[in-house]
């Protein structure tokens, strides 16, 4: 007897239909899983097993065979757990198999036969949506995130309730939520930032612009406290960014089951340490890193020239063409990482210079070899540098700065208009500019990013035109010579 | 062309030799040494000797007491930049912001007058000094104490390249291709750098500084030498204010050298400055800041602040290091 469930296997954020094929046949009593399934995978007979014994549902005293096609696709994860289950019922004729065909199913099953959330949902839901399966029974946890997706959900706590849908005795009772909804996290206000003004200058333009900012100064500074506090100026994202940002930490299992939507710009902060794979990606069946689960959002990578070197060149596609491709044997897998990317550093090694209180004592050796450290095509990339020094007592005794909800009106109105046309150079404006590429002197980079700061800095003044003041503004920000070269 | 043979036994021996050696070790050598290929694969790397029996040969370089056999030079230059009016601006390696932005200053203003700026191109003010003459357009010359085809400091390589493919530079030791840095070397081409100047100023230097012994060599050699004075509480500026207090010219303005040479200032117009800039730069005279200390201090905004220091650095008359803004010109 044949019966088939239909789920979704992630090959980075595509959904990929899979057909759980169930086959009883007589002979000696065994259960084997076929077509290319991975180790949490493979343990799914064990956790169907119990699963189906502890709904007190009668397993199969049969030779079972259970078939995951395509085999050609590599099947990652527990998320197989209840088709598994569902396809083995109705292959035993538990469960009428052609009402199981018409659901997509995803979820794991607990030993006592709970259905348990998985990551990717919300990806599976699409799927299913797109193939016009017009319904998808998950866990009950799963269906805020799943219902983001145009498609009914049918919510199972366990696998009992499951199979009594699919018997028709019962709806299933609909999702109440045990938790409450959290408190949402507070983002880092511009208010807790003593003085700055420079730096909180940057903080809006790089807000306006989407430039990428570096800061640089001795430590204690308030660098990093800085760059924490860029999310709280940026705009809500859209219901479109909204829902792609939530399909990349529904993947990454980062979501919160209560409040699946991420509806605020992500903010991610890898610790120095992270591996490449951590930072943009990768796995057997490829994960998304830190710089996709930032996308639409922040990406601050804290002391930055501690990164591993190779880490931070893997930043340079994405920073580019704002995503990444992992290609693995079995296919590639694209991941969207269109972020904003946010550095702090040290003038130094020791973390002396630029601190009056303290004197440097790097070698020029080791502060050249420091320098070499930072990528060159990494720090081109930043179109804000802004070296931080450390401010005076009486500087901290100053007056507390604005809001970040002060500063949020100005940004939005400001890319509003940005989004409307980038305003042009004066004549004056392009005089300067080219000037300075003979003084200063600017790289052909170095100039498309002044220009660039320079159209953010009119756009936030409210100016027609490019004038020569923004583009000498921008020019104050540009990558100092020692770090250019 | 015995001088050849001689910087090529001196490369070959690893020794330092400016006069024919007596003993049997030269004349085995010289007899074995072929010039012309020598010359020919000078020619290949665009490299040449300057011979000290040339006629060409700076005269200043050859008064002094032991002028070397030669000097290999690299870059568009010709020998005749060797021989026009010269100031050597040489001092500390890890200089300080004020060393580093006055070395620059001093030698933009001096270059863009006609002077050749001569320094050693290591780090702090010698690579400053270079890198403001050509700033200035004009002309510069390294001198090394390895090999000149060795960039020595690795940091340097591409002011090196800078200073020899302007057309207005030239690369020059005494030292053979192929020579290594060693630090007996140093010293020796201290000679050669206050040798090629009428003028030696000292922009920071500690007690017992490679900048020092440079103003010892033009000392001897009865030059002219200034100091730049520097503040008295710090290490840095010991070995320099030690010079002013046994007598050298205080440089307090890029003047104080012109008139030496009897030259005038080369003053472009002055530059029309914005309101913002002026008063930012007033403030900037007093002591160097930071942006947001001149902020407070002026009452501008942080873009304001932002575009009137841009102008300023454009301008040349404020050099910015770590976040700290200072001015480069003596006030008028």
């Amino acid at each position: 007897m044949l019966a088939r469930a239909v789920t979704y296997a992630l090959i980075g954020l595509e959904p990929r239909r899979v057909e759980v094929e169930a086959h009883l046949q007589l002979g000696v009593p065994s259960f084997a899983i076929v077509g290319l399934a991975d180790r949490a995978c493979q343990e799914a007979k064990e956790r169907v097993r119990s699963g189906v014994a502890s709904a007190e549902l009668e397993w199969p005293r049969r030779r079972i065979t259970v078939n995951l096609a395509p085999a050609e696709l590599r099947k990652v994860g527990s998320g197989f757990d209840l088709p598994i289950a569902l396809a083995i019922l109705a292959a035993s004729r538990q469960i009428p198999p052609e009402r199981v065909f018409e659901h997509a199913a995803f979820g794991e099953l607990a030993l006592d036969g709970r259905v348990r959330p998985v990551g990717g949902v919300l990806a599976v839901a699409e799927g299913a949506y797109r193939e016009g399966l017009g319904r998808l029974v998950c866990a009950a946890e799963s269906m805020p995130e799943a219902e983001l997706a145009p498609i009914e959900v049918v919510p199972v706590e366990h696998l009992a309730v499951a199979v009594a849908y699919f018997r028709g005795e019962r709806d299933p009772p609909p999702y109440v939520s045990r938790n409450g909804l959290p408190p949402a996290l507070p983002v880092p206000d511009l208010a807790d930032v003593l003085g700055q003004q420079r730096a909180r200058r940057a903080l809006e333009l790089a807000a306006v612009g989407g430039h990428n900012l570096l800061f640089a100064g001795p430590p204690g500074t308030g660098k990093t406290m800085l760059g924490r506090r860029l999310p709280g100026i940026l705009p809500p994202l859209d219901r479109e960014q909204a829902i792609e940002v939530t399909r990349i930490h529904s993947v990454a299992g980062v979501l919160h089951p209560e409040r699946p939507l991420v509806a605020a710009p992500p903010f991610r902060a890898p610790h120095h340490s992270a591996s490449v794979a951590a930072i943009v990606g990768g796995g057997p069946g490829p994960r998304p890193g830190e710089a996709s689960l930032a996308h639409r959002g922040v990406l601050l990578l804290d002391e930055l020239p501690e990164f591993q070197r190779s880490a931070l060149e893997a930043l340079r596609q994405p920073l580019e063409d704002g995503t990444i491709s992992i290609a693995r044997a079995g296919g590639r897998a694209l991941f969207p990482a269109r972020f904003q990317l946010v550095g702090t550093m040290n003038l130094c090694p020791c973390g002396g210079r630029g601190d009056p209180a303290a004197e440097c004592s790097c070698s020029p050796q080791r502060l050249a070899s420091f320098r070499d450290k930072l990528s060159r095509a990494l720090v081109d990339r930043f179109d804000l540098v802004v070296t931080v020094p450390r401010p005076r007592a009486h500087e901290l005794a100053a007056e507390c700065g604005e809001p970040s909800a002060a500063v949020l009106p100005r940004v939005v109105a400001a890319r509003e208009r940005l989004a409307a046309g980038a305003p042009s150079r004066t004549g004056a404006a392009d005089d300067l500019l080219a000037r300075a590429v003979e003084r200063m002197p600017l790289s052909a980079r170095g100039r498309a990013r002044v220009a660039r700061v320079a159209a953010t800095a009119a756009v936030l003044a409210q100016s027609e035109r490019v004038e020569a003041e923004h583009v000498a503004e921008a020019l104050a920000y540009r990558t100092p010579r020692e770090m250019a070269a | 062309m015995t001088e050849l043979a001689l910087a090529a036994f001196a490369a070959a021996s690893d020794s330092h030799v400016v006069s024919r050696p007596r003993g049997g070790r030269f004349a085995h050598f010289a007899a074995a040494f072929d010039e012309r290929r020598y010359l020919g694969e000078l020619e290949r790397r665009g490299i040449r000797f300057l011979a000290r029996s040339d006629p060409a040969f700076p005269p200043l370089l050859a008064a002094i007491h032991d002028p070397p056999a030669g000097l290999f030079l690299r870059g568009a230059g010709g020998p005749a930049l060797l021989a026009g009016p010269a100031v050597a601006i040489v001092g500390a390696r890890a200089c300080s912001a004020y060393g580093g932005g006055v070395a620059r200053m001093l030698a933009r203003e001096l270059a863009s007058a006609g002077l050749v700026v001569v320094s050693g191109l290591a780090r702090g003010v010698d690579g400053e000094a270079h890198r403001g003459a050509l700033e200035a357009g004009g002309s510069t010359v390294a001198v090394l104490g390895c090999g000149v085809d060795r960039d020595y400091p690795a940091a340097h390589a591409r002011l090196a390249a800078e200073i020899a493919g302007k057309g207005l530079g030239l690369v020059v030791s005494e030292y053979a291709p192929g020579v290594a840095p060693a630090p007996w070397r140093f010293p020796a081409r201290n000679r050669i750098v206050a040798g090629l100047a009428a003028v030696t100023v000292v922009v920071e230097a500690r007690e017992g500084s490679g900048a020092l012994i440079t103003a010892d060599f033009a000392l001897e050699e009865g030059r002219e030498v200034l100091a730049v004075p520097g503040e008295i509480t710090s290490t840095l500026s010991a070995g320099s204010n030690g010079l002013l207090r046994l007598g050298a010219t205080p440089l307090t303005r890029p003047e104080d050298v012109l008139e030496l040479f009897g030259l005038e200032a080369a003053r472009a117009e002055p530059v029309a400055l914005g309101a913002a800039a002026q008063t930012v730069l007033e403030r900037l005279q007093e002591e160097p800041r930071g942006a947001d200390a001149i902020g407070r201090a002026t009452g501008l905004d942080a873009g304001d602040v932002a575009a009137a220091l841009a102008e300023l650095e454009l301008a040349g008359l404020v050099a910015e290091d770590a976040g700290v803004y200072r001015g480069v010109m003596p006030p008028d």
